[in-house]
């Protein structure tokens, strides 16, 4: 207990040390940049509503990493698979011939998953077939993604008269997920999300199927003999993920963006990468972390407008943290090996 | 170089591993140190190489007392491990191996070397091979040259001769007792009491964690096994006549790859209830043979027929085998057939049958318990299977194993274990399963084989040249079918 605390404590300090030192390699007034990043992130309930709606999609795509991770796959593609899954949902909004918007939303939103998970099938197979490994196969996929996401935002779904990076056309606001008065995040969305992120935890944590997975991302030839087949259990896992991250490009288009936009990923996939390896892979921590790195996210946004800072700080501040938090559990992990 | 140990203990939380243990090994002897599964022989070498801290004592060498707190200052002090798996890089040629470590040399200067000191010892070594294409043995011969190269002078060997042919081990022994004599300290770390009597000086025996015996040549066999064991275990005798029944396993013209030459030409019939004993060298088709009856390899040609239905040519081999209630169990328990971080609660999980979908801690703990308690396993249920020593991960497989196994494939089934444990298996085996069970097993120990099966085949090559009841056979003949070289004996 004694030993957590100190690695608390000097994870914290390195955390805001490093970060520190980031900030005044860039010049800035180190405790003026804080003071911002946190009224940035909870100066009104319009900012926490905007942290929360990057906590979405963060939380989903982590909760999809769990799978993967657990069979020990690591699945890059996640940030193609959330393209997809927001690719999917707007084809589907595109929809003429019915026009319950009720319906075209839950055809949107299995449309997401279904076009997420087959774009993570696409990965697992290349792997259990082609026996190209999912980091490969998952990177390839990504730029495929995102070309094929371009080419529609400056072809076929391009905005009437004018094609331009800003994306598609705006859905009409019927298609838009309802937020509470004041607040920017859509109430279903945290719904969805808390609700995925109930299903993977009974799963993981508490099914057998959970503890099967566990096995063969350990052992895949011991698997073997416990009538196990590890190639069915990468699909299925990748599979999963690749749905969860595709509803997190569904609610991207209908809660965030209301339109296909070419970064509609934000990166959060990636994010989310680091996010569950910094959780040591525990579900119970995903979405305290990912609470954390989306305050961060929000909160650092207006620094290079309040204090003339380069843009790419925030990402170079999150990556500070990651790479902080890894050191401790790096030093952790050494000391339970000796 | 002098070694010696005073007063070492090591705790792991509340278990005690090492309590003051005191030994001295004098420079160009070879000091044995044998004990039963967990008797702490591993901890006191891992302490000696830098792998583990002691929590007391003093290592003292060549009278000055030392700090080992890591491998690397093993390594300088000239302290060098030969480990049962040796630690090389199966990517790289044997010279490039033997290179590892070595102060920076001229790659002539080094294949000089290696071939310099193969002569020395006797050894047969092609520099440009790779190492992934030779056996543990030809790799053990590799890693002792190395650690010569590398100016060891204590060398410490774990358990040598556990997974090497007899042949290698006529090779290895010469060696070891040549170096002795060149002034190496030498520290053999065995079950083996014939392998510590052919090579030792002088013996340490641990039992428990504790010092109970040393001695000095010639060895009384029983006085050994009452300070390993604190009684002589008993030798079982065989069992009575077992079932010989219908055939349930047969192989129509195998051909398969796999180990060195995989296996070729295999017509064989199996029949319900035989003890089937497969002999051979290191990587000449036994456990090819083993796995294609497993359904984890699958015949290029020729078909495996298991109780009358032919084994599917892909990766649902393994799944048909094992609904036809065949059972494999490998020699590399932690490796291939054991989870290491998961707990005993969580393997019987995986292994009952439950169709629930969710997971029932209080059942698979009960299982645990069952398990725990009837095959005397010494471990907790909430322990992860990596802290199982050898024996009681062999104990935990076959408690995981299905009852109503029909057929047993073992590789080598006593693999690592004390003598006890090793007994305690095979009477297991024999006494326990309904006499119907076939078991087919691999084993490089003769006498286990010539002990427990009725029948023994010898494969070389890749090949099965010998096929026999074991009454109709003895040791030198299995032994010349072995290695083809006639008037061979281990």
């Amino acid at each position: 207990m004694k030993r957590i605390s100190l690695d608390l404590i000097l994870g914290t300090f390195l955390v805001f040390g490093f970060t520190a030192l980031v900030l005044l390699i860039a010049g800035a007034p180190v405790l003026d940049a804080f003071k911002h990043i946190w009224l940035g992130a909870f100066a009104s309930n319009y900012k926490v509503s905007q942290v929360l709606s990057v906590w979405i999609p963060l939380t989903l795509c982590s909760c999809g990493l769990l799978y993967t991770f657990r069979a020990n796959l690591w699945n890059i593609g996640i940030e193609g698979q959330v393209t997809m899954g927001a690719v999917s949902a707007m084809a589907a909004l595109r929809i003429s011939g019915i026009s319950d918007p009720t319906l075209l939303l839950i055809l949107a939103c299995f449309a997401s998953m279904l076009g997420g998970g087959l774009w993570g099938l696409l990965a697992g197979l290349l792997k259990t077939r082609g026996g190209v490994h999912e980091i490969f196969g998952g990177l390839g996929l990504n730029f495929v993604a995102q070309s094929f996401t371009l080419w529609l935002i400056f072809g076929p779904w391009k905005r009437p008269g004018v094609a331009s990076m800003s994306g598609t056309e705006l859905l009409n606001k019927e298609f838009w997920l309802a937020t509470p008065p004041g607040w920017r995040v859509a109430t279903m969305g945290l719904v969805i999300t808390v609700v995925i992120f109930m299903i993977t935890w009974l799963f993981l944590e508490k099914s057998r199927l959970g503890l099967k997975l566990k096995a063969i991302g350990q052992n895949p030839k011991a698997a073997l003999l416990y009538s196990l087949s590890p190639e069915s259990f990468y699909l299925k896992s990748i599979i999963t993920a690749g749905a969860w991250a595709g509803l997190a490009g569904f609610l991207q288009v209908t809660a965030v963006y209301h339109r296909l936009i070419p970064s509609i990923s934000s990166g959060y996939g990636y994010l989310a990468l680091l996010l569950v390896m910094l959780s040591g892979y525990r579900i119970i921590l995903v979405p305290i972390l990912a609470f954390f790195f989306a305050s961060l996210n929000v909160g650092a946004i207006q620094l290079p407008i309040v204090l003339q800072l380069d843009s790419a700080l925030s990402g170079v501040i999150q990556g500070c943290c990651v790479l902080s938090a890894l050191f401790v559990l790096g030093i952790r992990q050494k000391r339970k090996q000796s | 170089m002098d070694i010696a140990f005073k007063n070492i203990s090591k705790s792991f939380g509340s278990v005690k591993a090492l309590t003051d243990v005191s030994l001295t090994v004098q420079s160009g002897t070879i000091h044995g140190i044998i004990g039963e599964n967990g008797a702490g022989k591993s901890t006191l070498m891992k302490i000696l190489t830098g792998y583990q801290s002691k929590s007391n004592g003093s290592i003292l060498i060549d009278g000055q007392e030392r700090k080992i707190k890591t491998p690397k200052n093993a390594s300088r002090l000239g302290i060098g491990m030969l480990y049962q798996e040796p630690m090389d890089f199966s990517p790289l040629t044997v010279l490039e191996n033997f290179s590892l470590g070595s102060p920076k040399e001229s790659r002539t200067d080094l294949r000089f070397a290696l071939q310099n000191l193969a002569v020395q010892l006797k050894f047969h070594i092609d520099p440009d091979r790779m190492v992934e294409s030779l056996t543990v043995g030809e790799r053990q011969q590799i890693e002792l040259l190395r650690l010569i190269h590398c100016k060891t002078k204590v060398l410490i060997l774990d358990e040598p001769t556990t997974g090497i042919s007899p042949a290698q081990k006529k090779e290895l022994f010469p060696a070891l007792k040549l170096l002795a004599a060149q002034g190496m300290s030498i520290l053999l770390v065995s079950h083996k009491l014939k392998d510590i009597a052919s090579l030792c000086s002088e013996v340490t025996v641990l039992r428990q964690g504790q010092v109970t015996h040393t001695t000095s040549a010639p060895f009384s066999f029983p006085e050994l096994l009452t300070a390993m064991f604190g009684s002589v275990p008993e030798q079982k005798n065989k069992a009575g006549k077992r079932i010989k029944g219908k055939a349930i396993l047969t192989f129509e013209n195998v051909e398969a790859t796999g180990e060195r030459k995989g296996l070729h030409h295999c017509n064989t019939i199996v029949k319900e209830g035989e003890i089937i004993g497969l002999a051979g060298l290191d990587g000449a088709g036994q456990s090819t043979f083993l796995r294609l009856a497993a359904g984890l390899t699958t015949p290029e040609k020729g078909n495996t027929i298991l109780f009358g239905k032919t084994l599917p040519k892909n990766s649902t081999a393994s799944c048909k085998a094992q609904q036809l209630k065949t059972s494999f169990i490998p020699a590399n328990r932690l490796e291939e057939a054991l989870f290491s971080d998961l707990s005993l609660s969580d393997h019987y999980c995986l292994r009952s049958e439950q169709n629930s979908f969710w997971r029932s801690k209080n059942n698979a703990d009960r299982l645990a318990e069952i398990g725990i308690t009837t095959f005397s396993i010494k471990g907790q249920k909430e322990h992860p299977a990596k802290k199982l020593s050898g024996g009681n991960q062999q104990r935990l497989l076959l408690s995981l194993l299905d009852p109503q196994s029909r057929l047993l494939l073992l590789e080598n089934p006593t693999r690592g274990l004390d003598i006890y444990s090793g007994e305690w298996v095979w009477e297991y085996l024999r006494e326990n399963l309904p006499q119907d069970t076939t078991i087919l097993f691999s084993s490089p120990e003769l006498d286990e084989i010539l002990h427990y099966s009725d029948r023994i085949i010898v494969f070389r090559d890749g090949e099965v040249v010998l096929d026999q009841a074991v009454t109709d056979t003895n040791h030198d003949a299995i032994a010349t079918s072995m290695t083809g070289i006639e008037g061979t004996v281990q």
